[in-house]
Formats: C-alpha cells, structure tokens, sequence
C-alpha cells in the first residue's frame, strides 16, 4: 500500500478518473496558449520534467491531437544538474535524460511538472532551458500546487491546489511510471496521525 | 520530477577514485551512466552546467601529460567548477618538496578535491591520508588509471548492449600499464572476458592471478574478440632490452589491415596516443572500425560524472 516505506496515507487527492478530468481540462487551457494562426509545430512546444511531467506531457501532447488537431512537439528536460544543492547533499539525485529535439528560440514553450512545491526545481528548469536558446515564453504547467514557496514561481495552469505542511508529501502516481494511478498526500516524518 | 526527488541514488560506496579494484559493477554502472547524460550536455551549444557551481578542484599533475590534464579541466570547466592548475615543473617540487608539503598547502587554499597523476604507485592513496578533501586518481605509476578505464567501457557499452560474455584483448605493454590494470578490474567486474598479450618480457607474472586469459600470440588474442586494445608501446623500453625491435614488436604485436579483414567484427581501441606503425598500422588507426576518437570524447564526459558523483559535501552537511 505505501508509496515510499516511510509513507503515511493521510488522503488520497485525486483518482485515475480525477485525473483523466483534470487532464482533459489543462489541455483545452494549452491549447488557449496556440495562436491559431500560426503552426503550432515550429512555433509551441511542450517540455516535460523528468520523470513524471514527462509522462503528464505525452498525454497532453496526445489529447492536443487527437482534440484540437495540433501537433506540438514535445521535449523532456532533467533540470539535475542545474540544481542549487549538490553542495548541501550526501546522495546525488540521479541524472536523466535530457532530450528537447526542437530549437526552443522563439518558440512558446510550456513546462510540464507533477508537483510545484519550493519551486528550486521550476528555477533550475528556466535556467537549463535558458542556456538552450531564449524562447519567446514559458508558462507553467503543473497538476499539484502543494504550496510552500521558497522562490517567485507562480504556474499559470494547475491541475489542483492542495495547502500543505512540511513533512508531508504529494505523491502522483502514474501508469506509466507506477503501479497505480492517482494522487495522495502523505506524511513522511512520522507526526503524520497527529497532523491528520 | 518532484522538488525533493525520492529516486535520489546514494552516491557512491567510495569517497575517493583511487582505482577499480575495489569498485563494484553497480559503482561502475552508475559512472557510465551518469556519464552518458552529461555527454548530451558536450552536443549543446552553451556546454556548461553550473552543477559543481562553488566547488574547488585542484589538478595536481607531478607527472606530464596532455590528453588526461586537458580532459579533466575541460570537465571542470564544462561543470562550472573553480580550477587550480598545479605542475611539478616550475614548482617548489622542483626545490625539493614532498608530496605531503604541497598537498597540504593546496589543502591550506581550500580546495575540495584534486586529481592527482604522479609517477610513484600509490601516490593517489597517500594523499588521501594527508588531506581531507577528495581524491581522483588520474594516473599513478604502474598502478592504476581508473577514469581512462571507465571511459574506455563507456566506448565499448556504445556498442555493445552488455558487458557480460563480451570478450576483451588488451594488447602490449601489459607490466608498465596502469591502463591495462584498471581495464582488467573494471572489464572483469562487469562480467566481461579479457585476455592479455604481448611478450613475455611485457606481460607480468602475476598476470594468471588477475583472472584473465593470458597469451603471447596475437592471433591467438584476436580469435573470437569483441573489442582489441592496443596499447601504446614506450619506446625507451626498447633501450632496456625488453623487446628486440620496433620493427619485430609491429611484426608480431601490431593490429593491421590483414587483422581487420580476417575478423569482420572486431573494433579497435587504444588510450592514445598512438604511435602509428608499431601498436596499430597508420590505416588501422584511421579505419571506420577504430573507435580511439569517441574514447577522447567520451573522457570528457566520465569526468563529469566522477566529479558530479564525487563533489564533496562541505564539513557539517546533512548526512
């Protein structure tokens, strides 16, 4: 049953259909974002955070198509090595893949996260695609706004915002990645009974 | 990817890179693929990250060399680390200081970790006794050449899916090459065959011990082989008397065009540089199927990931 070994359910957010719904709902407000007279294939482009905004991203690239007939192109992007922390930690988070096959200069970009909590990761992510051209813009896109900002990062489409302590944690789940598909809140310090 | 990422690997078992004898497969499976991400950063147009943003490395070469100094300070600089060059020539090495003198006033300037080539075996592990900050081997003595290795195995998991059955000749200088100890280590670790050859004033006696196929007769070598590495002959060896002549090494140990026809298959590495028309024939080293310039790349990156893997935390971090 639980995520991480550490984990207490305190609630779980959202269900697969949930986040069907939800989903279908973000990508009609992507689609808002596509100038309708202009290709969206060399003028937008999706770009997914590894690892599970990556696969949120394929789904929007699949609905912009199958809905809206736009082909948008999507890039996946591992902010790792632009993080602040690598000083401050014994573990090294893991480096993935990096893969935007599209020129992101003038192109409208949309950033594609599960969670948005400090928002270290969405600096580290603007800083990495910024060494790779200057796109016109870059909105972000994210399913869970759990709150808690160390940094001016605002998203500009959010799936659901859940008000949340620290010591607790937002786990997406995904089909493609996991298990099971869905969202839970759970606490990881222990005071997660009391807390709940 | 979450803002506190649960997939966090440990970094690795060792807090040095001393060598791969003791490196594990999984150690060593996670260099080599943290390095294939971090060449994809050497394809962009701005090549720097600032990953290592803050951290100061110190280079410590005691002994000349080119290829390996320039690839460890490109890897520096590609991941916006601070770099101090150190070269014994021109230095109080030159006025008789010892190894333990200059690490500790380098130490004195702050720095977190040196890469050290040195000509004395065991040179790396001595100075992990004398400072505090991390050490990367980049060449001790006769000993061991651990980033050459892993780059080496970068080059070959391009081409090959697994190492496991995957079957090595390493070809030459086997008793003077560090290059050649730290293959073996790392090679057999993995799971792949090696053989070593050359003459037997070349090839060390303990050689049956390491868990390698041993031969003198480089047909013999290339039967069956996957990957041959040639490697380089050093010519003030022949003064010493372990070999005849160039011309008779070339004739008996060098890889030519006939080799590469009689088996279809086989690609052809070498740590560089080359010396053309001994180890290798010239149009052997320029053949499609010598892969010696993707080695050079692929340095670049192995370096990365050993820096980016290894940075230190700075004293008082969470644990």
């Amino acid at each position: 049953m639980p995520m991480e070994p550490t984990d207490h359910v305190k609630a779980h957010l959202m269900t697969a259909a949930d986040l069907q719904r939800v989903l279908d709902r973000m990508a009609r407000q992507v689609a808002e974002f596509v100038d309708p007279s202009a290709d969206a294939t060399a003028t937008f482009g999706l770009v997914g955070l590894q690892t599970r905004g990556v696969h949120l991203a394929r789904r929007l690239q699949q609905r912009l198509h199958d809905d809206d007939g736009l082909a948008v192109p999507l890039g996946i992007l591992d902010a790792t090595m632009y993080r602040d922390d690598v000083r401050l930690r014994r573990t090294r988070p893991e480096v993935k893949p990096t893969d935007i096959p599209f020129d992101v200069t003038g192109r409208h970009l949309v950033l594609v996260d599960d969670v948005l909590y400090t928002g270290r990761t969405g600096r580290s992510a603007l800083d990495a695609l910024m060494d790779m051209g200057r796109p016109a813009s870059v909105r972000m896109l994210v399913m869970i706004d759990r709150g808690l900002r160390e940094l001016p990062i605002a998203p500009d489409i959010v799936g659901r915002e859940v008000p949340t302590l620290p010591g607790e944690e937002v786990r997406v789940r995904l089909r493609e990645e996991d298990a099971r598909e869905g969202v839970w809140l759970v606490a990881t310090d222990g005071t997660g009974a009391r807390a709940g | 990817m979450p803002d506190t990422p649960a997939t966090a690997a440990p970094a690795l078992q060792h807090r040095h890179l001393l060598g791969l004898a003791t490196y594990s497969a999984d150690e060593i499976q996670r260099i080599l693929q943290t390095a294939r991400e971090f060449r994809e950063v050497l394809e962009r147009p701005i090549k720097r990250v600032p990953t290592l943003r803050g951290v100061t490395v110190c280079n410590l070469f005691f002994e000349p060399s080119t290829r390996t100094k320039l690839s460890f300070s490109l890897a520096e600089k590609r991941l916006s680390a601070d770099v101090v060059n150190f070269s014994a020539s021109g230095s109080s090495v030159s006025k008789g200081e010892t190894l333990k003198d200059t690490a500790q006033n380098i130490e004195a300037m702050k720095v977190d970790l040196c890469v050290i080539r040195h000509k004395s075996p065991g040179a790396a592990h001595f100075l992990t006794r004398c400072i505090n900050g991390v050490v990367i081997n980049a060449g001790d003595g006769a000993h061991e050449h651990p980033t050459q290795a892993l780059l080496d195995m970068l080059t070959m998991r391009d081409h090959f899916d697994t190492f496991e059955g995957l079957n090595v000749s390493i070809i030459g200088d086997i008793t003077h090459s560090r290059v050649a100890r730290s293959n073996v280590f790392g090679l057999k670790a993995l799971g792949a065959n090696v053989t070593l050859c050359g003459p037997s004033t070349l090839l060390p006696v303990e050689a049956a011990h390491l868990g390698v196929r041993v031969t003198h007769r480089l047909d013999e070598a290339l039967e069956g082989c996957d990957v041959a590495m040639a490697l380089r002959l050093q010519l003030e060896r022949q003064s010493s008397g372990l070999f005849p002549s160039v011309r008779e090494y070339h004739e008996q140990f060098g890889i030519t065009r006939r080799h590469l026809a009689q088996h279809p298959d086989l690609l052809i590495m070498h740590p560089g540089p080359v010396n053309r028309g001994v180890e290798l024939a010239s149009d052997v080293v320029d053949h499609e199927r010598s892969i010696i310039l993707s080695q050079v790349t692929n340095g670049v990156a192995v370096r990365m990931a050993v820096l980016y893997l290894l940075a230190a935390a700075p004293a008082g971090a969470a644990a």
